[in-house]
């Protein structure tokens, strides 16, 4: 099998993903507890567009993954 | 098709790399693959965690959704006035018969009610009259009797308050308000 990118290439990428995906994570935690906090004191007008915000990074870090699948099996 | 120029470990069985079982390359032998797999599949399972988190956001909607098709609490009948002496708290169950609420008597026609629930994490709170505030002695937290906000402490929210009415000499609880931090 050819490989657009080397190993060490396609490590750097999934490092760079890594991170990025990593930072989404933590995002939607942060969304994930602000939500909670604001239905526990009855504030319900966040709850859906937050809702939105985290499909929107799950989306994100789909994408990112299927990605670094495609680099492992393209051909150049 | 050619063989993976950088796989540095040769299979055992000696066939090309299309040839091999899938699990050969979830469990490679040699060190720059294996570092490579482990953190693609890290990479996976924060993608996973990405999807359980929406699922908590949904999860929350539909918790919400519930509670506006819930409706409005009932009117119910707590105690007579009688019953409770100036200073002292009464425990009863509002909206439903596991929510435990505390009816507090301040003065002689001065009456509060809050649930028991501590906000910060449910802890039963202990009405202290006398300091004018409800302890909760988990993680020590306090809340102003008078308006229920969050003094002291963890908690952030304050307590949920069971809105009252005086009917001749009986007490009802007719609502329950709940305010954010």
């Amino acid at each position: 099998m050819n490989f657009p990118f080397t190993r060490d290439q396609r490590t750097t990428i999934l490092y760079g993903i890594l991170c990025i995906v990593l930072l989404i994570v933590v995002l939607q935690l942060w969304l994930l507890t602000a939500t909670m906090n604001a239905y526990l004191g009855a504030d319900d007008s966040i709850i859906w567009p937050a809702t939105g915000v985290s499909v929107c990074c799950l989306g994100l870090n789909t994408g990112l993954l299927r990605y670094l699948y495609r680099i492992e099996r393209s051909e150049p | 098709m050619s063989p993976d120029p950088e796989q540095m470990t040769l299979p055992p069985d000696g066939k090309p790399d299309s040839e091999q079982p899938a699990w050969r390359h979830d469990f490679p032998v040699d060190w720059p693959q294996d570092h490579y797999v482990a953190r693609r599949d890290f990479t996976k399972f924060m993608v996973l965690t990405s999807f359980a988190f929406v699922v908590g956001q949904v999860w929350i909607g539909a918790k919400n959704v519930l509670r506006r098709r819930a409706g409005l609490p009932p009117v119910r009948r707590i105690t007579e006035i009688d019953s409770v002496a100036i200073g002292t708290a009464l425990k009863f169950n509002y909206p439903n018969k596991d929510d435990a609420c505390l009816l507090i008597r301040t003065g002689d026609a001065d009456w509060v009610a809050y649930s028991q629930k501590c906000t910060h994490l449910s802890c039963a709170v202990v009405p202290e009259v006398s300091r004018g505030c409800l302890n909760c002695p988990c993680h020590e937290g306090a809340f102003d009797l008078r308006t229920g906000r969050a003094t002291s402490g963890p908690p952030r929210r304050p307590l949920p308050r069971v809105v009252l009415q005086v009917r001749r000499n009986d007490i009802y609880a007719t609502g329950l308000e709940v305010s954010p931090s």
